[in-house]
């Protein structure tokens, strides 16, 4: 037996670099006569641009080129949208408005690019900035979701008779049949905030044109290097190969980072070939905030229909959801709040309806979790309130409606953001909750803590709910494995990694197969120049889909070595082992040939070779599921509020996750620890907030509160269940986002349940002690 | 346009004698003008903590100070420490306990460690957690940090 | 986020920087530790024209017993200096406590005593300590120096009496009376950020009367403030919980006057203070006693 590598807890290969600071990340490339671009963005939220005067800025020493939309010509066009829209859902309108690079007519938000100065440093090319002009001819600013949508409205396109951007409404089983069954229906208005993925490196983008070759060189940060490269392609009428883009080591994506045909990748390259000189752009934490797309900020207006004895008849919600000032990015968002608000309990009948909002805000793209933080904040909300409102516990009304483990694979006949009906493949939701309440000693709490605390005039309240996370959804990945004459094995793929752990994990597959050492597994992520097939790094896709397409093609690789090693020594394949990078006959070791000279003698340079042979130790493969793969779990926590001054403080966190296959717990539980640290920033600190003007409130680190170590528990108390998923060989699910899910929903749940006396009900997804006092003060007047 | 000034800093042992203008930050000295690249930026307002270095033995962040005021002082980055195939304790530490994901905050996070081990030996959890709560990290939700911390800590003292 | 240019200078005596700050003026400004102002740089919300570093003047670093039992602290000393001094921990352990809420170490490496007094924010602690410890404030100007009172120093947020030309010198912190007990309460978002609202408190007793109370808020107003009602009331009389309690309700409804941002209303801050001031006052009340 070739030796496992699979569910193990493998240090990192990527680590020595990284922590010796040899990493080479974008704003440490550093090319001869290299020129730095800052973007000049407008101060208005919504705006007729009358005049844009760059003549001082041109005029600073240093200062190279300063380009408008104008001064692109017909480089100049929006687009193209990234996401395209699903087709498959019937009766829905979707209102493509993608990205302007660089605004033309009108700016759409505060922050939005009107002009890129070009000079000799950063410092420079700042000052520029200053010295250009932008008039324009205020218009109202839009920013309300609701009334964006009244008539009379100030419209973010002038074009449409609304600022809907898309509709989409769907519905499994009938929601007025529920209606007309329950013994209660229960509304609940319902927000949900907006925070920014806010990774510790911002985005950039360095390019380089070499005139002889006529290739252009390109490192971006992003989570996309094909689709940005095919992008930048279409832009400058070159063919793909022409472009070589290269992920350096990035510094965190989150969702940010997937968006491409933005300023960065449409201006930088177009300046690198116009002016002959290497370009980069880095962007700062200031742009980030500003100009950097963010997610959530929905308005849920939610219905759930339940009978007397708890089960759950029908859910309806329907929503509003901020795209911004464009929708490049489709339907993805929302249609994963869709998917994720039913899904783990039996809800026979569903109702939902999107009503996709243009404001005059930054661009709404998905953020680690992606919609589906909302969705299950609905559900588990509605869950609360109804359990309240039949007088049984929040766990009870849970187990009576949890989707039982017999149910797989269910229907959940709502299309998700693959374009296909939501299945959830396999699981065990009622043993993950059963498994957190254990951890988390729910009915010890219940029963003994919780009351001598009160006795005592303390508030410590509990959550419990419940999640999936959809992840690994298609089109596809792919990857090449190939063994060198060194032995050592080399894997390629046009992913993209941000820290996740894939130079490890990836290898742990092809070494699982190849006999070889993980350590000597070799992994190129997002080199356009040595593999250019993939779509990116996003919904929790890449060990699933780049996972399995490197084990099948590991697989392929290794039949191919064993065969030739079968011809070498003279046996049959069956009689051979593949261990320690040596193939062997089993019952006579001292035969044997090294993977490196199996890969030498796979590529003759002279003779003859047999009909349709393949050179070398390779083998490509790719991988595409029907439908996503479906993580689940379950959240504790236990939150205790200082009642007088509205501060809480998690006491506890337990998270139940189930991932199928961890094909390396220990980064499946960093994954887990980061996801949780985000739902905390969402449930409590983080908010981006614009005024009434259109004006970010919130564009530093002061204003945005970005989690800290003090603000975490001691200890997330992570609990594992494994249920392989059947659509892939390894049986791997996602697990970058489930952390992030539940947070705020449990967080609510248990912020209530300390604040018993008040019987409050919390409708919102981000609290702070401030709102947090007024809800106890507004529940004190009631 | 500001005079330049001239300045003398010794950057892990090695003095650098060079014409800055007085605006140029110190993490950009550090990266751009000496190309020591492991030296990480993320705020540029003294908040996230990427660009600590240690300036005379003691964290400070790079991104607020100008270069200027270095003048005369000793600075340690993570250059300084171990490489990559003899990683020095703390940074093995990180490795065993999965302390960094994208790393791109850890040099930042090794630099404070340094200054906070050097006066903590033995550090409890508490402790360590307060040690690193001026530096943002987003992939690891800090654990795997307090916990290399410590781990680290008694690497030392075996060392 | 680079800062825009500006000239700069970096005196090496307190006697070439005032000579400096005279003849810049108003194109000049002192930089001291520069954590405020290089941020505030960055984002070029300031734009000095000139700087004039202080961080070369190795004779404004200093903390230095005076004999009525207090401390004489050189502007230009780092505030790790401060919170680490057994000097400060012996005589003013109130300072010692309030410290490590500054921000974070890093900060505190870099800036200064004195530099945080002359920034006046109104939601920073030194400043704060100032108004509670009676400090006296030496400032220089090449016309020469003079002391001012912590109270008769700040003149609004951000703003002070010092003048372009003027050095903010040292910090004369008067001995504390034997028997203070002191405390310190703040509730801020985060640890090392700005504290929404802040209450510093020492309280000196004679038996089971109050026989010298004084309460300092920050971050609820436009400067520091130092309440009137506590010593109004409390001074000379036992201080009962009902007393405390009723001190601490007048002082959060009629001697602050918090804002309202996206952290919280004035309405919650007010509430902060009530709940500050009256567990402040008891903690200092219960450490006098000891």
């Amino acid at each position: 037996m070739t030796e496992s590598f699979i569910s193990k807890s493998i240090k990192r290969n990527e680590d020595p670099r990284l922590l010796t600071g040899k990493s080479t990340f974008i704003d440490d490339i550093n090319l001869p006569g290299m020129l730095h671009v800052a973007i000049k963005r407008s101060d208005y939220a919504h705006g007729r641009i009358l005049s844009l005067d760059t003549s001082e800025a041109k005029k600073l020493p240093g200062v190279v080129a300063v380009y408008t939309a104008e001064d692109l010509g017909d480089y100049w066009h929006p687009g193209p949208l990234q996401v395209p829209p699903p087709t498959a859902i019937k009766g829905s309108v979707f209102y493509a408005r993608p990205l302007e690079c660089i605004a033309k007519d009108k700016v759409r938000y505060s922050g939005e690019p009107v002009a890129v100065v070009v000079a000799e440093s950063r410092y420079i090319a700042e000052d520029a900035l200053d010295y250009i002009y932008l008039d324009v001819e205020m218009l109202d600013y839009v920013g309300d979701l609701e009334k964006a949508l009244e008539p009379g409205s100030a419209l973010v396109h002038e074009d449409l008779e609304s600022n809907l951007a898309a509709d989409v409404v769907q519905e499994a089983g009938s929601w007025d049949k529920a209606v007309a069954e329950a013994d209660h229906v229960i509304k609940k208005r319902l927000v949900v905030n907006r925070v920014a993925g806010a990774a510790i490196e911002n985005r950039g983008i360095v390019a380089q044109w070499d005139d002889n070759m006529k290739i252009l060189n390109c490192w971006a940060t992003t989570q996309g290097p094909i689709p940005m490269r095919n992008s930048i392609a279409k832009y400058l009428g070159l063919l793909e190969n022409q472009i070589r883009m290269m992920n350096p080591a990035i510094g965190g994506g989150f969702g940010p980072k997937i968006m491409s045909s933005q300023i960065d990748d449409v201006i930088v390259p177009w300046i690198a070939i116009k002016l002959g000189q290497p370009i980069k752009w880095f962007e700062d934490r200031r742009e980030n905030f500003l100009g950097t797309t963010s997610e959530r900020d929905q308005v849920h207006y939610s219905e759930i229909a339940v009978k007397n004895d708890g089960t759950v008849l029908g859910v309806k919600d329907v929503f509003y959801h901020n795209t911004g000032a464009y929708n490049p990015y489709g339907m993805t968002v929302p249609l994963n709040t869709q998917t994720h608000t039913v899904s783990n309990y039996n809800i026979p009948n569903f109702f939902t309806e999107i009503k996709m909002v243009f404001t005059n805000q930054m661009v709404v793209t998905p953020v680690r979790g992606a919609g589906r933080p909302q969705g299950v904040f609905v559900m588990e909300r509605l869950m609360d309130a109804a359990a309240k409102r039949l007088g049984i516990s929040p766990v009870e009304i849970r187990r009576k409606n949890v989707l039982q483990p017999e149910a797989f694979p269910f229907h959940t006949g709502i299309i998700g953001q693959d374009f296909v009906e939501g299945i959830l493949d396999s699981g065990n939701y009622p043993a993950a909750l059963e498994k957190t309440l254990e951890a988390i000693e729910y009915d010890k709490f219940k029963n003994e803590i919780q009351p001598k605390l009160r006795a005592d005039g303390k508030h410590s309240g509990i959550g419990v709910i419940l999640f999936t996370e959809g992840t690994a959804v298609g089109p596809y990945e792919g990857a090449k494995v190939m063994v060198g004459v060194s032995g050592k094995v080399n894997v390629v793929c046009a992913y993209s990694n941000q820290g996740q752990g894939h130079y490890t994990t990836f290898a742990q597959v092809a070494a699982s197969q190849l006999g070889v050492k993980v350590t000597d597994v070799n992994v190129v992520i997002g080199d356009s120049g040595q593999w250019q097939w993939g779509v990116g790094a996003f919904a929790s896709r890449g060990m699933t889909l780049v996972g399995t397409a490197i084990h099948q093609a590991s697989v392929k690789v290794r039949e191919k070595a064993l065969n030739l090693a079968s011809k070498l020594l003279n046996a049959p394949v069956e009689e051979l082992e593949l261990n320690d990078g040596v193939v062997r006959i089993a019952d006579i070791p001292e035969q044997f040939i090294s993977l490196g000279d199996l890969a030498m003698k796979a590529n003759p340079t002279r003779g003859t070779v047999e009909e349709g042979m393949e050179p070398g130790l390779e083998a490509a493969s790719y991988y595409g599921p029907p439908h996503g793969a479906t993580g689940f779990g379950c959240l504790g926590m236990i939150l205790d509020v200082d009642a007088e001054t509205a501060m809480p403080k998690i006491a506890r966190l337990v998270i139940t996750d189930d991932c199928g296959t961890p094909v390396n717990p220990m980064i499946v539980d960093g994954q887990i620890h980061g996801g949780l640290q985000m739902g905390i920033g969402e449930a409590f600190f983080e908010n981006l907030v614009y005024d009434e003007y259109g004006q970010m409130v919130t564009a530093s680190f002061m204003d945005y509160l970005f989690p800290q170590a003090s603000d975490m528990p001691d200890k997330f108390e992570v609990k594992h269940m494994v249920t392989p998923s059947p659509l892939n060989p390894l049986g791997i699910k996602g697990v970058g986002e489930a952390g992030a899910i539940g947070v705020p929903a449990c967080y609510m749940q248990a912020l209530e349940d300390a604040l018993y006396e008040h019987d409050l009900d919390i409708r919102e997804s981000s609290i702070n002690p401030s709102k947090l006092f007024h809800y106890v003060k507004n529940a004190k007047s009631a | 346009m500001a005079d330049k000034v001239n300045v003398k800093i010794t950057v892990n042992g090695k003095l650098y004698e060079r014409e800055v203008e007085p605006r140029l930050l110190l993490s950009d000295f550090i990266r751009h003008d000496l190309g020591l690249t492991g030296t990480h930026v993320g705020c540029e307002h003294g908040l996230c903590g990427a660009c600590t270095v240690l300036m005379n033995g003691e964290s400070v962040r790079s991104c607020i100070l100008f270069t200027v005021m270095a003048d005369g002082a000793e600075i340690r980055t993570v250059e300084s420490l171990g490489t990559m195939d003899n990683m020095h304790p703390l940074q093995e530490a990180f490795q065993e306990k999965h302390a960094l994901q994208c790393g791109f905050c850890t040099p930042g996070i090794l630099m404070t460690a340094v200054e906070f081990l050097d006066g903590n030996p033995n550090p409890t959890a508490e402790e360590a957690r307060e040690a690193i709560d001026g530096n943002f990290c987003r992939c690891t939700g800090y654990e795997n940090i307090v916990e290399a911390v410590q781990l680290a800590a008694k690497k030392m003292a075996a060392h | 986020m680079k800062p825009a240019p500006f000239d700069y200078f970096a005196p090496t005596s307190v006697e070439e920087a005032v000579d400096r700050l005279a003849e810049l003026g108003y194109s000049g400004k002192v930089l001291a530790g520069g954590q405020s102002l290089i941020p505030a740089m960055n984002f070029r919300m300031a734009r000095p024209a000139a700087l004039v570093d202080l961080n070369k003047i190795e004779e404004l670093a200093y903390i230095r017993p005076t004999d009525d039992g207090g401390l004489a602290i050189g502007t230009m000393t780092r505030d790790s200096v401060v919170e680490d001094s057994d000097l400060v921990k012996q005589r003013f352990p109130i300072v010692a406590e309030v410290m490590p809420n500054i921000a974070h170490k890093q900060i505190r490496n870099r800036g200064t005593f004195g530099g945080a007094i002359a920034h006046a924010d109104p939601a920073a602690q030194i400043p704060a300590l100032t108004l509670l410890l009676d400090a006296k404030l030496k400032i220089i100007s090449k016309k020469g120096e003079r002391w001012v009172d912590a109270p008769d120093f700040f003149m609004g947020p951000f703003m002070t009496v010092l003048e372009p030309e003027d050095l903010l010198a040292e910090v004369l912190l008067p001995g504390l009376q034997p028997g203070t007990g002191s405390s310190y309460k703040q509730v801020s978002r985060q640890k090392g950020g700005y504290a929404q609202a802040a209450a510093i408190t020492k309280v000196v007793m004679d038996g089971i009367k109050v026989k010298d109370v004084r309460v300092v808020l920050f971050s609820v107003g436009e400067t520091a403030i130092l309440t009137q009602e506590p010593a109004r009331v409390l001074t000379g009389q036992v201080p009962t919980s009902e007393a405390i309690e009723a001190v601490a309700a007048y002082v959060a409804m009629n001697e602050c006057d918090p804002g309202s941002d996206i952290h919280g209303t004035t309405e919650y801050r007010r509430n902060l203070v009530h709940v500050l001031v009256r567990r402040s006052l008891n903690e200092a009340i219960e450490r006098a006693k000891k």
